[in-house]
C-alpha cells in the first residue's frame, strides 16, 4: 500500500508560488537581455544586440574584468584563511582569545556592510594606501573568509572523530593524519566556500565602493551607477552573462566536489 | 592529555595567520571609526582631523583626548533627519521580517513535507537564486516594476486597473525588493528546523484526535521556534543597515540609517559624522548581534 | 600461502615478546592506572595483567569505563595516574602512532574517501613498507577476512559485514602486538554476530595475536574470551575465565550482571563442615555449600541460577536426587514465559519469596508442562548455591 501523501494542496501551493516568486523576475531578466527593442518594455524580437554593446563598451569590460579579477584573488586567500580558521575553531580546544576570535569571525556574517566598508576605506586612508584592487582584494577576503570558516567549520563539526583517530592508531602524526584524511574528506566544503567566497565578491557593491580608488570600479559598482540612471538593455544583458557565469561555477564545482568525494559524502551546499 | 588534545596543538597553529588579518583587518579598523567618529571635520583629504600622532610622544597624546569631541553624536540624536532614520531603519526592517516570516513558513513547511529525494532538489532551488547577484535581483525587479514595466502591462491587459500604477521609488517596491531578496535566509533555517522533525510526531496528535491545523499549531509550529528565531534573526540584523534595496527602490524622501551614512559620507564627505552614524548603528544592532552569535555557537557545537 | 604467512610474522611478534617472557613478564601490565573527565572518575585505579596470545575482554554496562580504558591503551587518552607496561616498557604517555598497537573502532571509522585497499595499506604506508611489500600484505589480510574481489570498493558500496572486515583488516595489517576491539560486533544484526564471533576466535587463535575487546554484551564475552574483566563504575569488578564468572561470582553486582539469578538475603545459622545453614527472608532454610573459611559476617546473600532449579509435582523423584536435594520449596506457579529451547517459571513460593526456574524444553510435546496456578515443589542441592556478600 502506498503511504498517503504527506503534502497538501496548501503546501504544494506555497511552495509552487514561492518558486515562481523566486525564479520569474530573473527569467524575465534573462528574456528581456534578448530584446531587440531599445525600449526595455517592448518586446522587438530576438537579437543579441546588447551582448555586442556590452561588449563593445570599454569601461564596462574593464569593470567586469576587475571583478573577476578581485573575485578570484580574494576567494582564494579566504579560503585559505578561513579553512585554517575552521581548523583550529573546530579542532583547537580551548586557546587564549578563542571568544575573540570566533567573535570577529562571526560578526561579519552579519555585520551591515556599509559599517564593514567604512571601518575597512578608514583604515586604508590612516595606511596612506594606495586604494584600488588591493585594498578592495583585502576588504572582500576579510568579509569572505568568515563565510568559508563557518562552511568548513560545520562540515568538520559533522566529521566522526574517530577517522582521525583511526589515522592516528595506524602511524599517523597529528599533522599527516589531518592531510590524510580530514583534508580530502572536508575538500568539498571547501570548494563550496570558494565558490561561496567568489559570488559574495563579485556580488558586492557596498563594501567595494567604500574600498576601492578611482579609476578601479568594479562591475557592481558600474552597474549601479548605471542603474541608478534608470533601466538600459544594456544591463540586462551583463546581468545575464553573470547569472550564467555564476551558474557555470556552481555546476564546476558541485561536479568537482562529487568527484572528490565520490561516495555519497555529500557537500555542504551552502 | 586526550586525543582531542594531541590534536589541539597543531590545530592552533593555524589560527595565528587568520587571527592576525581579522585583528588587523576587523578590529584595528573599528578602533578608526570609533577615533574618527569623535573627531572634528575639517575640509582637507582625508576629511577629518587627526586624533592621534603616534610619532610626538605622550604629550601630544594627552592633549588627543583632550580633544576628542562628542559633538557628532550630540548632532546625531538631535538632529531629526537622524532620529527618523533610525526609526525608520527598524520599523522597516521590523515589517519586513515579519513578511518574510510570513512568506517563508509555507515554503518551509511545504519542503520539509516533500518527499526525501525532492527536499534535497526543492532546497537546492531556494539557494540557488541567492547565489545569483544581489544587486541583479533589484535590478531584475526594478524592470518589472518600472512605469511601463511588465506588473503594470498585466495589470492594465487584466482591466484590473485603469492606468499604470506608480511602483518605483514607494515603500511597496522596497518591500517587494527585500522579501525578494532575503526569503532564502528565512526559507533555510525553517527548513532545517522543520525537516529534522520526526514525522511521528504530527501523526501522534492528530491520532490523538488533533486535527491538522491543530495538530500543527499545538506540535510543529512550537517545535519551529528555534529556526523562526534564527530566521528571524538572520534577515532583521542586515535589513536594518541595509542600503542597496531603499536607495533603488524606494522614495528618496525617507532615508534609512544606510543610506544616511553613505550620504554623509560619499557627497558630504562628512566622515566624523558617518562614523559616528555607524557606531549608532552598531549599537541599536548589538543585542541582536549577540543572540545570533551565541544561536550560531550553540548550532555548531551541536554539530558535533 | 595466506594462511601460512600470517603464522611466521606471529611468531616472530611472539619471539620479540618472549625476551620479556623469560622474565615471566606478561605483555601488557596496567597498573593503578585512573583517569578523571573533570569530577567524574572513568577509570578509578585498575590494575591488570594480560598474557601473549590472550583473548581478553572487558566487560560491563555502558558507562563503566571500559572504553575509556581501552583508549588509554590507544593512546587516545592519557591516565592521570598509574602505568602501562607493553613488553616491560611504558607507553601510558606515547602517542597513538608511536604504539605497536592497534583499535578496530566501534564505529569502524573507515576512510570514506579510499578503498578497501587503500584503507588496509593505510597504516603500512605510514611504516614506510616497500610497495611490493604493500601489496603482498594487502592481498594476504583480504585473503585472510574473505574479502577477495571487493579490493576497489568504497566503504559506503560494501555491507555492514563487510566493513567490519575491513575494519579489522586494516587494524590486523600492521601485525600490532596488542589489537583492541571496541564493540566489535555492536554494529550487526544477531545472526551474522554469531558467526562473526566464531570467525574473530579463529582468527585470534591462527594468528596468535593478543586481542582485548571491549563489549557490554555478556553472551558475547562469554563466547569468545579466554578470560573476562568485569568493570563497574571505573573498577575491575572481578577478573575470570567465563566459567568461574558465571558459576563463582564475586558479588551479587556481578551475579545479576551475568546471567539471571535467584538472589534470596540471610542470616547465617550453624556451620557443618563444608555446609552453611542459612536463614533467608523469603525462602526458608536453605543449606548451601560454603568451602571457604567463615568470615565472621553473618548476614549473606545466597545466589541461585535458574537453569539448576529443578521443579516437579512433588519434589525429587530419584533415590539420588531425594538425598542430594536438600532445599526443597513449596510454591505455586506464578508465571511462565517461554522462550523457545528453554521455559522460565516463575514460583511463588509459600514462605513467601519468589523462585525462577529455567526448565529445558527437551521434549517436542510436553505433556507434564506446569501450568499456572499449579502446586510445585522448587528443589536445588547445595553444590548449585553460591554464597555472596550481601
Amino acid at each position: 500500500m502506498r503511504k498517503r501523501s504527506r503534502l497538501s494542496r496548501f503546501n504544494v501551493a506555497s511552495l509552487a508560488l514561492g518558486l515562481a516568486f523566486l525564479y520569474l523576475p530573473i527569467l524575465i531578466l534573462v528574456i528581456y537581455s534578448f530584446n531587440a527593442s531599445r525600449l526595455v518594455t517592448v518586446w522587438g524580437g530576438w537579437s543579441l544586440r546588447w551582448y555586442h554593446e556590452f561588449f563593445g563598451d570599454r569601461a564596462m569590460i574593464e569593470a567586469a574584468w576587475m571583478s573577476l579579477k578581485v573575485a578570484a584573488s580574494s576567494a582564494s586567500i579566504a579560503t585559505l584563511l578561513g579553512t585554517l580558521a575552521a581548523v583550529a575553531l573546530s579542532r583547537g580546544e580551548r586557546f587564549a582569545g578563542r571568544t575573540l576570535f570566533s567573535g570577529m569571525l562571526y560578526a561579519p556574517l552579519v555585520m551591515p556592510e556599509v559599517i564593514t566598508g567604512l571601518s575597512l576605506l578608514l583604515l586604508f586612508v590612516a595606511l596612506d594606501a594606495e586604494r584600488g584592487f588591493w585594498t578592495v582584494t583585502m576588504a572582500h577576503t576579510t568579509l569572505t573568509m568568515c563565510f568559508v570558516a563557518v562552511v568548513v567549520q560545520s562540515r568538520l563539526g559533522s566529521l566522526d572523530r574517530s577517522l582521525e583517530e583511526a589515522a592516528m592508531d595506524l602511524g599517523c602524526d597529528p599533522v599527516r593524519a589531518f592531510v590524510a584524511v580530514t583534508l580530502p574528506l572536508i575538500a568539498p566544503a571547501i570548494v563550496a566556500g570558494w565558490m561561496l567566497a567568489f559570488t559574495l565578491s563579485l556580488d558586492d557593491l557596498v563594501i567595494a565602493s567604500f574600498t576601492t580608488g578611482p579609476g578601479s570600479a568594479t562591475l557592481p559598482i558600474r552597474i549601479y551607477s548605471e542603474v541608478r540612471l534608470g533601466v538600459k538593455p544594456e544591463i540586462n544583458a551583463i546581468c545575464t552573462l553573470v547569472i550564467g557565469l555564476i551558474a557555470v561555477v556552481i555546476v564546476i564545482a558541485s561536479l568537482a566536489s562529487k568527484l572528490s568525494s565520490a561516495q555519497g559524502e555529500s557537500a555542504a551546499p551552502l | 592529555m586526550s586525543a582531542r588534545r594531541i590534536f589541539a596543538r597543531p590545530a592552533r597553529f593555524a589560527a595565528i595567520a587568520p587571527y592576525v588579518w581579522m585583528v588587523l583587518l576587523f578590529l584595528v579598523p573599528f578602533a578608526f571609526v570609533l577615533k574618527i567618529s569623535l573627531s572634528q571635520t575639517v575640509i582637507a583629504q582625508p576629511p577629518y582631523e587627526p586624533v592621534f600622532d603616534l610619532t610626538a610622544g605622550r604629550a601630544s597624546l594627552e592633549a588627543a583626548f583632550a580633544a576628542l569631541s562628542i559633538d557628532n553624536f550630540k548632532l546625531l540624536v538631535s538632529d531629526d533627519l537622524y532620529v527618523y532614520a533610525y526609526v525608520r531603519s527598524l520599523t522597516v526592517a521590523v515589517t519586513a521580517t515579519a513578511l518574510l516570516l510570513l512568506i517563508g513558513y509555507p515554503i518551509a513547511y511545504g519542503m520539509a513535507r516533500l518527499p526525501t529525494r525532492w527536499q534535497a532538489v526543492a532546497m537546492v532551488l531556494v539557494i540557488v537564486p541567492f547565489w545569483t547577484s544581489f544587486l541583479i535581483r533589484i535590478y531584475a525587479w526594478i524592470n518589472i516594476l518600472q512605469h511601463d514595466g511588465l506588473l503594470n502591462q498585466i495589470l492594465l491587459a487584466l482591466h484590473l486597473v485603469s492606468q499604470p500604477v506608480v511602483w518605483l521609488s514607494t515603500d511597496s517596491a522596497m518591500y517587494i525588493g527585500i522579501v525578494y531578496s532575503y526569503l532564502p535566509f528565512m526559507i533555510l533555517p525553517l527548513y532545517a528546523t522543520l525537516a529534522k522533525m520526526e514525522p511521528a510526531l504530527e501523526e501522534a496528535a492528530s491520532d490523538l484526535g488533533a486535527p491538522p491545523w491543530q495538530a500543527f499549531w499545538l506540535v510543529t509550529f512550537p517545535l519551529s521556534l528555534p529556526g523562526i528565531g534564527a530566521g528571524v534573526l538572520l534577515c532583521f540584523i542586515p535589513i536594518v543597515g541595509e542600503f542597496v534595496i531603499p536607495d533603488l527602490l524606494a522614495g528618496s524622501n525617507s532615508l534609512m540609517i544606510g543610506q544616511t551614512l553613505w550620504l554623509e559620507f560619499f557627497t558630504n564627505k562628512d566622515w566624523p559624522v558617518a562614523s559616528a552614524a555607524a557606531i549608532i548603528l552598531l549599537v541599536v544592532l548589538l543585542m541582536p548581534l549577540l543572540l545570533y552569535e551565541r544561536l550560531q555557537r550553540r548550532q555548531l557545537e551541536q554539530g558535533r | 600461502m595466506a594462511e601460512e604467512l600470517p603464522k611466521m610474522e606471529a611468531a616472530a611478534g611472539v619471539a620479540d615478546v618472549e625476551t620479556h617472557l623469560a622474565l615471566d613478564q606478561p605483555l601488557l601490565r596496567i597498573e593503578g592506572v585512573a583517569k578523571s573527565f573533570g569530577t567524574f572518575r572513568a577509570v578509578d585505579g585498575v590494575s591488570l595483567d594480560i598474557r601473549a596470545g590472550e583473548f581478553f575482554a572487558l566487560l560491563g554496562p555502558s558507562g563503566c569505563g571500559k572504553t575509556t580504558l581501552l583508549r588509554m591503551l590507544a593512546g587516545f587518552e592519557a591516565p592521570d595516574e598509574g602505568r602501562i607496561l607493553l613488553g616491560g616498557k611504558d607507553i601510558a604517555q606515547a602517542l597513538p602512532h608511536e604504539r605497536p598497537i592497534n583499535m578496530m573502532f566501534q564505529s569502524y571509522a573507515l576512510f570514506p574517501h579510499l578503498s578497501v585497499r587503500d584503507n588496509i595499506a593505510f597504516g603500512l604506508k605510514r611504516a614506510g613498507m616497500a610497495r611490493a611489500d604493500i601489496d603482498t600484505r594487502v592481498a594476504e589480510m583480504v585473503a585472510l577476512v574473505k574479502l577477495e574481489g571487493l579490493e576497489k570498493r568504497k566503504p559506503n558500496q560494501l555491507s555492514g559485514g563487510q566493513r567490519q572486515r575491513v575494519a579489522l583488516a586494516r587494524a590486523l595489517a600492521r601485525r600490532p602486538q596488542l589489537l583492541l576491539l571496541d564493540e566489535p560486533l555492536a554494529a550487526l544484526d544477531k545472526k551474522l554476530r554469531e558467526s562473526t564471533q566464531g570467525e574473530l576466535m579463529e582468527l585470534q587463535r591462527r594468528l596468535g595475536t593478543t586481542f582485548i575487546v571491549v563489549t557490554h554484551d555478556q553472551e558475547e564475552a562469554m563466547t569468545m574470551a579466554s578470560r573476562i574483566g568485569v568493570m563497574n563504575a571505573g573498577k575491575l569488578a572481578q577478573v575470570a575465565s567465563p566459567r568461574e564468572l558465571y558459576e563463582a561470582p564475586r558479588s551479587r553486582w556481578i551475579a545479576e550482571f551475568v546471567g539471571d539469578v535467584n538472589l534470596f538475603e540471610g542470616e547465617f545459622k550453624l556451620r557443618d563442615g563444608h555446609r552453611l545453614v542459612i536463614a533467608t527472608r523469603d525462602a526458608g532454610t536453605l543449606v548451601v555449600a560454603e568451602p571457604r573459611q567463615p568470615t565472621g559476617e553473618t548476614r549473606l546473600s545466597v545466589a541461585i541460577r535458574p537453569e539448576k532449579v529443578k521443579l516437579s509435582r512433588r519434589g525429587p523423584v530419584s533415590e539420588a536426587g531425594r538425598e542430594t536435594a536438600i532445599n526443597q520449596l513449596d510454591g505455586v506457579v506464578a508465571d511462565i514465559c517461554y522462550l523457545g529451547g528453554s521455559t522460565t517459571y516463575k514460583v511463588k513460593l509459600d514462605t513467601g519469596g519468589i523462585v525462577q526456574a529455567s526448565v529445558a524444553n527437551s521434549a517436542r510435546l510436553d505433556a507434564d508442562a506446569y501450568s499456572l496456578s499449579q502446586h510445585v515443589v522448587a528443589w536445588f542441592t547445595p553444590d548449585d548455591c553460591v554464597v555472596l556478600p550481601p
